[in-house]
Protein backbone atom coordinates (compact mmCIF):
# COMPACT_ATOMS: atom_id res chain seq x y z
CA UNK A 1 0.00 0.00 0.00
CA UNK A 2 1.68 3.49 -1.22
CA UNK A 3 1.05 5.40 2.38
CA UNK A 4 4.23 7.84 2.01
CA UNK A 5 3.46 11.39 2.74
CA UNK A 6 3.60 11.88 -1.22
CA UNK A 7 0.76 9.19 -2.28
CA UNK A 8 -2.22 10.95 -3.37
CA UNK A 9 -5.22 11.28 -1.26
CA UNK A 10 -8.30 8.96 -2.61
CA UNK A 11 -11.69 10.05 -3.59
CA UNK A 12 -14.60 10.63 -1.27
CA UNK A 13 -16.69 6.85 -1.10
CA UNK A 14 -19.50 7.45 -3.31
CA UNK A 15 -22.55 8.31 -1.09
CA UNK A 16 -20.43 9.35 1.92
CA UNK A 17 -20.89 13.01 1.85
CA UNK A 18 -23.48 15.49 1.19
CA UNK A 19 -24.03 17.11 -2.10
CA UNK A 20 -23.47 20.91 -2.42
CA UNK A 21 -27.13 21.38 -4.36
CA UNK A 22 -29.17 19.81 -0.85
CA UNK A 23 -32.89 20.73 -2.49
CA UNK A 24 -34.44 20.42 1.14
CA UNK A 25 -31.98 22.94 2.90
CA UNK A 26 -33.19 26.40 0.87
CA UNK A 27 -29.62 28.45 1.62
CA UNK A 28 -27.84 26.12 -0.86
CA UNK A 29 -29.85 27.24 -3.69
CA UNK A 30 -27.98 30.30 -4.69
CA UNK A 31 -24.56 29.30 -3.35
CA UNK A 32 -23.73 25.80 -5.34
CA UNK A 33 -22.18 25.95 -8.36
CA UNK A 34 -24.00 25.18 -11.87
CA UNK A 35 -20.87 23.83 -13.46
CA UNK A 36 -18.82 20.52 -12.82
CA UNK A 37 -16.37 20.52 -10.27
CA UNK A 38 -12.94 20.65 -12.61
CA UNK A 39 -10.58 18.15 -11.30
CA UNK A 40 -6.93 18.60 -11.54
CA UNK A 41 -4.99 17.90 -14.22
CA UNK A 42 -1.96 15.40 -12.81
CA UNK A 43 -3.74 15.11 -9.43
CA UNK A 44 -2.94 15.90 -6.35
CA UNK A 45 0.24 18.25 -5.57
CA UNK A 46 2.06 19.81 -2.38
CA UNK A 47 -0.77 22.26 -2.50
CA UNK A 48 -3.38 19.36 -1.28
CA UNK A 49 -0.83 17.17 -0.31
CA UNK A 50 0.45 19.38 2.37
CA UNK A 51 -1.15 21.77 5.17
CA UNK A 52 -0.22 24.14 7.68
CA UNK A 53 1.16 22.53 10.79
CA UNK A 54 -0.28 23.97 13.69
CA UNK A 55 1.52 23.62 16.92
CA UNK A 56 -0.28 24.29 20.77
CA UNK A 57 2.63 26.04 21.41
CA UNK A 58 1.95 28.49 19.23
CA UNK A 59 -1.85 28.24 19.28
CA UNK A 60 -2.50 27.10 22.83
CA UNK A 61 -5.27 24.21 23.62
CA UNK A 62 -8.47 25.36 25.14
CA UNK A 63 -10.45 22.36 26.32
CA UNK A 64 -12.56 23.61 29.04
CA UNK A 65 -15.13 25.28 27.58
CA UNK A 66 -17.62 25.88 30.83
CA UNK A 67 -15.07 27.85 32.68
CA UNK A 68 -13.87 30.95 30.54
CA UNK A 69 -12.57 33.12 33.31
CA UNK A 70 -13.09 31.31 35.82
CA UNK A 71 -16.98 31.25 36.27
CA UNK A 72 -19.22 28.62 35.97
CA UNK A 73 -21.10 28.18 32.64
CA UNK A 74 -25.09 26.95 32.74
CA UNK A 75 -26.24 23.72 31.74
CA UNK A 76 -25.25 20.04 31.34
CA UNK A 77 -21.93 19.50 32.06
CA UNK A 78 -20.26 16.72 29.38
CA UNK A 79 -17.22 15.35 28.27
CA UNK A 80 -16.58 14.78 24.42
CA UNK A 81 -13.69 12.24 23.41
CA UNK A 82 -13.01 10.20 20.70
CA UNK A 83 -10.01 9.60 18.17
CA UNK A 84 -9.16 11.27 14.57
CA UNK A 85 -8.27 8.39 12.25
CA UNK A 86 -7.78 8.00 8.77
CA UNK A 87 -9.71 5.55 6.54
CA UNK A 88 -7.24 2.98 6.90
CA UNK A 89 -7.96 2.89 10.86
CA UNK A 90 -4.80 4.30 11.61
CA UNK A 91 -4.48 7.57 14.14
CA UNK A 92 -3.70 10.83 13.16
CA UNK A 93 -1.58 12.26 15.32
CA UNK A 94 -1.08 16.26 15.54
CA UNK A 95 -4.59 17.26 14.34
CA UNK A 96 -5.90 20.78 15.38
CA UNK A 97 -9.71 20.56 16.23
CA UNK A 98 -11.65 23.26 16.79
CA UNK A 99 -14.77 23.35 18.44
CA UNK A 100 -18.05 25.87 18.67
CA UNK A 101 -21.72 25.52 19.70
CA UNK A 102 -24.76 27.07 20.97
CA UNK A 103 -25.21 27.27 25.01
CA UNK A 104 -27.55 25.22 27.15
CA UNK A 105 -30.51 27.40 26.04
CA UNK A 106 -30.10 27.04 22.04
CA UNK A 107 -28.54 30.88 21.45
CA UNK A 108 -25.04 31.29 20.10
CA UNK A 109 -22.63 33.82 21.70
CA UNK A 110 -23.34 35.76 18.29
CA UNK A 111 -24.27 39.41 17.43
CA UNK A 112 -26.38 37.56 14.47
CA UNK A 113 -28.24 35.03 16.64
CA UNK A 114 -31.25 36.84 17.60
CA UNK A 115 -33.00 33.69 18.90
CA UNK A 116 -35.27 34.89 21.95
CA UNK A 117 -33.09 32.10 24.66
CA UNK A 118 -30.56 33.50 27.40
CA UNK A 119 -27.04 34.73 26.63
CA UNK A 120 -24.55 32.99 29.17
CA UNK A 121 -22.00 35.39 30.70
CA UNK A 122 -20.20 32.25 31.82
CA UNK A 123 -20.26 30.58 28.33
CA UNK A 124 -18.75 31.74 25.10
CA UNK A 125 -18.65 28.25 23.52
CA UNK A 126 -15.40 27.86 21.36
CA UNK A 127 -12.48 25.52 21.84
CA UNK A 128 -9.42 24.04 20.52
CA UNK A 129 -8.05 20.64 21.36
CA UNK A 130 -5.18 18.48 19.51
CA UNK A 131 -5.42 14.97 18.83
CA UNK A 132 -2.33 13.05 20.42
CA UNK A 133 -0.09 10.24 19.33
CA UNK A 134 -2.73 7.85 19.22
CA UNK A 135 -5.41 10.13 17.18
CA UNK A 136 -7.07 10.89 20.78
CA UNK A 137 -8.82 13.90 21.96
CA UNK A 138 -10.93 14.96 24.96
CA UNK A 139 -12.80 18.37 25.98
CA UNK A 140 -15.18 19.52 28.34
CA UNK A 141 -18.46 21.80 27.44
CA UNK A 142 -22.17 21.95 28.68
CA UNK A 143 -24.70 20.42 26.53
CA UNK A 144 -25.60 22.49 23.99
CA UNK A 145 -29.67 23.49 23.48
CA UNK A 146 -31.51 22.70 19.94
CA UNK A 147 -32.92 26.03 18.21
CA UNK A 148 -35.23 27.14 15.22
CA UNK A 149 -34.10 28.49 12.17
CA UNK A 150 -35.95 29.62 9.27
CA UNK A 151 -35.20 26.80 6.78
CA UNK A 152 -38.82 25.81 6.60
CA UNK A 153 -41.84 26.01 8.97
CA UNK A 154 -41.27 24.76 12.36
CA UNK A 155 -37.50 24.25 11.41
CA UNK A 156 -35.09 23.39 14.64
CA UNK A 157 -31.56 22.12 14.33
CA UNK A 158 -30.80 19.32 16.64
CA UNK A 159 -28.40 19.69 19.42
CA UNK A 160 -24.88 19.63 17.81
CA UNK A 161 -21.41 20.88 18.16
CA UNK A 162 -19.48 21.86 15.20
CA UNK A 163 -15.64 20.45 14.31
CA UNK A 164 -13.27 21.83 12.28
CA UNK A 165 -9.78 19.88 11.69
CA UNK A 166 -6.57 20.32 9.91
CA UNK A 167 -4.94 17.06 8.42
CA UNK A 168 -1.33 15.88 7.37
CA UNK A 169 -2.87 17.61 3.94
CA UNK A 170 -4.99 20.26 3.06
CA UNK A 171 -7.08 17.86 1.14
CA UNK A 172 -8.47 16.35 4.14
CA UNK A 173 -9.81 19.47 5.75
CA UNK A 174 -13.18 18.94 7.22
CA UNK A 175 -15.56 20.62 9.34
CA UNK A 176 -18.85 19.05 9.90
CA UNK A 177 -21.30 18.50 12.98
CA UNK A 178 -21.42 16.24 15.89
CA UNK A 179 -24.99 14.64 16.65
CA UNK A 180 -26.20 13.52 20.35
CA UNK A 181 -28.10 9.86 20.38
CA UNK A 182 -31.88 9.87 20.57
CA UNK A 183 -32.52 13.38 19.77
CA UNK A 184 -35.68 13.13 17.94
CA UNK A 185 -34.97 16.41 15.87
CA UNK A 186 -32.29 14.23 13.52
CA UNK A 187 -35.20 12.45 11.30
CA UNK A 188 -36.39 16.24 10.60
CA UNK A 189 -32.89 17.89 10.59
CA UNK A 190 -31.94 19.16 6.06
CA UNK A 191 -28.63 19.52 6.92
CA UNK A 192 -28.11 15.85 9.10
CA UNK A 193 -30.26 14.20 6.13
CA UNK A 194 -28.49 15.81 3.22
CA UNK A 195 -25.68 12.92 3.27
CA UNK A 196 -27.17 9.82 0.98
CA UNK A 197 -25.51 7.07 3.36
CA UNK A 198 -27.11 5.93 6.02
CA UNK A 199 -23.73 4.68 7.59
CA UNK A 200 -22.58 7.26 7.10
CA UNK A 201 -25.07 10.14 8.65
CA UNK A 202 -25.03 7.64 11.65
CA UNK A 203 -21.43 7.94 12.29
CA UNK A 204 -21.93 11.88 12.91
CA UNK A 205 -23.95 10.80 15.83
CA UNK A 206 -21.84 10.64 18.80
CA UNK A 207 -22.49 7.54 21.13
CA UNK A 208 -23.13 7.50 25.08
CA UNK A 209 -20.02 6.49 26.83
CA UNK A 210 -20.03 4.91 30.52
CA UNK A 211 -16.21 4.74 29.87
CA UNK A 212 -15.61 8.65 29.38
CA UNK A 213 -18.70 9.47 31.74
CA UNK A 214 -16.90 11.05 34.98
CA UNK A 215 -18.72 9.36 38.33
CA UNK A 216 -20.47 12.04 40.39
CA UNK A 217 -19.36 14.51 37.55
CA UNK A 218 -20.47 14.55 33.49
CA UNK A 219 -21.63 12.49 31.64
CA UNK A 220 -19.29 11.21 28.37
CA UNK A 221 -19.96 11.08 24.60
CA UNK A 222 -17.31 9.34 22.41
CA UNK A 223 -16.92 10.80 19.01
CA UNK A 224 -14.82 9.37 16.59
CA UNK A 225 -13.66 11.28 13.24
CA UNK A 226 -12.27 9.74 9.75
CA UNK A 227 -9.69 11.91 7.69
CA UNK A 228 -9.49 10.88 3.95
CA UNK A 229 -6.83 8.51 4.03
CA UNK A 230 -3.59 7.99 1.33
CA UNK A 231 -3.18 5.84 -1.51
CA UNK A 232 -4.95 2.89 -2.80
CA UNK A 233 -7.65 1.54 -1.42
CA UNK A 234 -7.57 -1.57 0.66
CA UNK A 235 -9.95 -3.39 -2.61
CA UNK A 236 -7.26 -2.19 -4.66
CA UNK A 237 -4.72 -3.56 -2.64
CA UNK A 238 -3.45 -6.74 -3.69
CA UNK A 239 -5.03 -6.62 -7.37
CA UNK A 240 -2.74 -7.06 -10.37
CA UNK B 1 -12.98 0.78 7.61
CA UNK B 2 -15.31 3.58 7.42
CA UNK B 3 -15.04 6.35 4.59
CA UNK B 4 -14.14 9.70 6.17
CA UNK B 5 -16.35 11.60 8.11
CA UNK B 6 -19.48 13.78 5.99
CA UNK B 7 -18.90 17.12 5.73
CA UNK B 8 -21.32 19.33 7.49
CA UNK B 9 -22.09 23.48 6.71
CA UNK B 10 -19.93 25.51 8.83
CA UNK B 11 -23.32 27.80 9.69
CA UNK B 12 -23.44 30.76 10.12
CA UNK B 13 -21.74 30.94 13.38
CA UNK B 14 -18.74 30.09 12.91
CA UNK B 15 -17.23 33.97 13.68
CA UNK B 16 -16.89 32.18 17.50
CA UNK B 17 -13.85 31.07 16.16
CA UNK B 18 -12.37 33.93 14.27
CA UNK B 19 -8.99 35.64 15.17
CA UNK B 20 -8.87 38.69 12.71
CA UNK B 21 -5.28 38.59 13.36
CA UNK B 22 -5.19 35.37 11.23
CA UNK B 23 -6.22 37.12 8.09
CA UNK B 24 -2.42 38.56 8.10
CA UNK B 25 -0.08 35.28 6.96
CA UNK B 26 2.45 37.71 7.71
CA UNK B 27 1.28 38.08 11.54
CA UNK B 28 4.41 35.54 12.70
CA UNK B 29 6.98 37.85 10.95
CA UNK B 30 7.52 36.42 8.14
CA UNK B 31 9.59 38.82 5.92
CA UNK B 32 9.45 38.42 1.82
CA UNK B 33 7.16 40.28 -1.11
CA UNK B 34 3.90 41.36 1.12
CA UNK B 35 0.89 41.83 -1.07
CA UNK B 36 -2.67 42.42 -0.27
CA UNK B 37 -5.12 39.88 -1.60
CA UNK B 38 -8.60 41.22 -2.11
CA UNK B 39 -11.81 39.73 -3.26
CA UNK B 40 -15.84 40.08 -3.50
CA UNK B 41 -17.89 37.12 -3.01
CA UNK B 42 -21.70 36.86 -4.07
CA UNK B 43 -24.16 33.84 -5.03
CA UNK B 44 -25.78 33.22 -7.86
CA UNK B 45 -28.32 36.33 -7.69
CA UNK B 46 -25.44 38.55 -7.36
CA UNK B 47 -25.84 38.87 -3.75
CA UNK B 48 -23.10 39.30 -1.33
CA UNK B 49 -22.10 36.45 0.63
CA UNK B 50 -21.41 38.21 4.18
CA UNK B 51 -20.98 35.39 5.91
CA UNK B 52 -17.96 33.18 4.33
CA UNK B 53 -15.12 31.90 6.00
CA UNK B 54 -12.30 32.03 3.65
CA UNK B 55 -9.11 30.49 4.16
CA UNK B 56 -5.45 31.10 2.28
CA UNK B 57 -3.18 28.04 2.18
CA UNK B 58 0.03 28.57 0.49
CA UNK B 59 2.80 25.65 -0.33
CA UNK B 60 5.06 28.06 -1.42
CA UNK B 61 7.09 30.45 0.12
CA UNK B 62 7.63 26.87 2.45
CA UNK B 63 7.03 26.65 6.20
CA UNK B 64 9.32 27.91 8.09
CA UNK B 65 9.00 28.90 12.11
CA UNK B 66 7.65 32.70 11.30
CA UNK B 67 5.54 31.21 8.31
CA UNK B 68 2.91 28.84 8.34
CA UNK B 69 1.42 29.38 5.05
CA UNK B 70 -2.26 29.68 6.33
CA UNK B 71 -4.51 32.45 6.77
CA UNK B 72 -8.39 32.75 7.70
CA UNK B 73 -10.50 36.16 6.53
CA UNK B 74 -14.79 36.76 6.74
CA UNK B 75 -16.07 38.05 4.36
CA UNK B 76 -17.43 42.06 5.52
CA UNK B 77 -21.50 42.64 5.18
CA UNK B 78 -20.57 43.53 1.45
CA UNK B 79 -18.70 40.48 1.03
CA UNK B 80 -15.50 41.58 0.70
CA UNK B 81 -12.09 39.88 2.32
CA UNK B 82 -8.79 40.71 2.51
CA UNK B 83 -5.15 38.54 3.30
CA UNK B 84 -2.59 40.13 3.53
CA UNK B 85 0.60 37.66 2.23
CA UNK B 86 4.12 36.84 0.80
CA UNK B 87 3.56 36.51 -3.18
CA UNK B 88 4.11 33.05 -3.27
CA UNK B 89 6.62 31.08 -6.16
CA UNK B 90 6.53 28.12 -8.28
CA UNK B 91 4.93 24.90 -6.93
CA UNK B 92 6.08 21.78 -7.95
CA UNK B 93 3.77 19.07 -9.36
CA UNK B 94 2.48 16.34 -8.84
CA UNK B 95 4.85 13.51 -7.33
CA UNK B 96 6.86 11.85 -9.89
CA UNK B 97 5.85 14.59 -12.69
CA UNK B 98 8.77 16.82 -13.73
CA UNK B 99 6.62 19.91 -14.30
CA UNK B 100 6.68 23.23 -11.73
CA UNK B 101 3.08 24.82 -11.20
CA UNK B 102 2.72 28.62 -11.61
CA UNK B 103 2.43 30.80 -8.53
CA UNK B 104 -0.26 29.61 -6.91
CA UNK B 105 -2.31 29.47 -3.35
CA UNK B 106 -5.33 27.35 -2.62
CA UNK B 107 -8.33 29.21 -1.56
CA UNK B 108 -11.62 27.34 0.46
CA UNK B 109 -15.09 28.99 1.00
CA UNK B 110 -16.84 27.64 3.78
CA UNK B 111 -20.09 29.31 4.52
CA UNK B 112 -24.01 28.54 5.40
CA UNK B 113 -25.39 26.87 2.85
CA UNK B 114 -22.11 24.77 1.88
CA UNK B 115 -22.45 21.71 2.90
CA UNK B 116 -18.98 21.04 2.03
CA UNK B 117 -16.24 23.62 1.28
CA UNK B 118 -15.79 24.66 -2.06
CA UNK B 119 -12.16 24.85 -3.40
CA UNK B 120 -10.43 27.03 -5.78
CA UNK B 121 -7.07 28.54 -6.45
CA UNK B 122 -5.82 32.15 -7.07
CA UNK B 123 -3.15 32.26 -9.81
CA UNK B 124 -1.33 36.30 -10.30
CA UNK B 125 -1.53 37.75 -13.72
CA UNK B 126 1.73 38.34 -15.45
CA UNK B 127 3.43 35.22 -14.11
CA UNK B 128 5.34 33.43 -16.71
CA UNK B 129 4.62 29.54 -15.79
CA UNK B 130 0.59 30.84 -15.98
CA UNK B 131 0.72 30.02 -19.86
CA UNK B 132 1.90 26.61 -18.92
CA UNK B 133 0.26 25.66 -15.59
CA UNK B 134 -1.52 22.37 -16.05
CA UNK B 135 -4.24 23.24 -14.61
CA UNK B 136 -4.86 26.71 -16.33
CA UNK B 137 -4.07 24.93 -19.36
CA UNK B 138 -6.57 22.68 -18.91
CA UNK B 139 -9.37 25.28 -18.62
CA UNK B 140 -11.00 27.04 -21.51
CA UNK B 141 -9.59 31.42 -21.40
CA UNK B 142 -13.01 32.55 -19.76
CA UNK B 143 -13.30 29.87 -17.02
CA UNK B 144 -9.44 30.55 -16.54
CA UNK B 145 -9.90 34.15 -15.98
CA UNK B 146 -11.95 33.37 -12.84
CA UNK B 147 -8.61 32.30 -11.45
CA UNK B 148 -6.57 35.03 -12.08
CA UNK B 149 -6.11 37.90 -9.70
CA UNK B 150 -5.56 41.27 -10.91
CA UNK B 151 -3.39 44.26 -9.91
CA UNK B 152 -4.91 46.96 -8.10
CA UNK B 153 -1.98 49.08 -7.36
CA UNK B 154 -0.84 50.18 -4.08
CA UNK B 155 -3.91 50.20 -0.85
CA UNK B 156 -3.57 50.63 2.59
CA UNK B 157 0.19 50.83 1.66
CA UNK B 158 0.31 47.29 -0.10
CA UNK B 159 0.70 46.40 -3.44
CA UNK B 160 -3.26 44.59 -3.96
CA UNK B 161 -4.45 41.86 -6.46
CA UNK B 162 -8.05 41.26 -6.80
CA UNK B 163 -9.75 37.82 -7.28
CA UNK B 164 -13.60 38.21 -6.90
CA UNK B 165 -15.26 34.67 -6.48
CA UNK B 166 -18.86 34.06 -7.90
CA UNK B 167 -20.71 31.09 -6.39
CA UNK B 168 -23.05 30.66 -9.05
CA UNK B 169 -24.13 31.90 -12.91
CA UNK B 170 -22.28 33.74 -15.44
CA UNK B 171 -18.50 34.21 -14.32
CA UNK B 172 -18.69 31.21 -11.89
CA UNK B 173 -15.31 30.74 -10.58
CA UNK B 174 -13.74 27.05 -11.09
CA UNK B 175 -14.11 25.17 -8.30
CA UNK B 176 -12.06 21.75 -7.66
CA UNK B 177 -12.41 18.42 -7.01
CA UNK B 178 -9.89 18.00 -4.70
Amino acid sequence: MNQASDAPFRPYAPGSQPPLDAADYGSTQKRHPISALVRLPGGHTATELTAPRFSPARYPAFADLTAPGGGKALGERIIVAGRVLDEDGRAVPGVMIELWQANAAGRYDHTRDQHDAPCDPHFHGAGRVFSDEDGRYRFITIKPGAYPWRNHHNAWRPNHIHYSLFGSGFAQRLVTQMYFPGDPLLAFDPIFNATPDTAARARLVAGFDLDVTQPEWALGYRFDVVLRGRGATPFEEGRP
Amino acid sequence: MPAATASQTIGPYWHLLEDPSWADLTRLGAVGERIALIGNITDGDGVPVSDACVELWQASPPASADWDGFGRAATDVEGNFRFVTLKPGPVPGPPGANALQAPHGAITLFARGLMIHLQTRVYFEGEALNKQDPLLASLEPARQATLVARPEGERDGLPSWRLDIRLQGVGETVFLDI
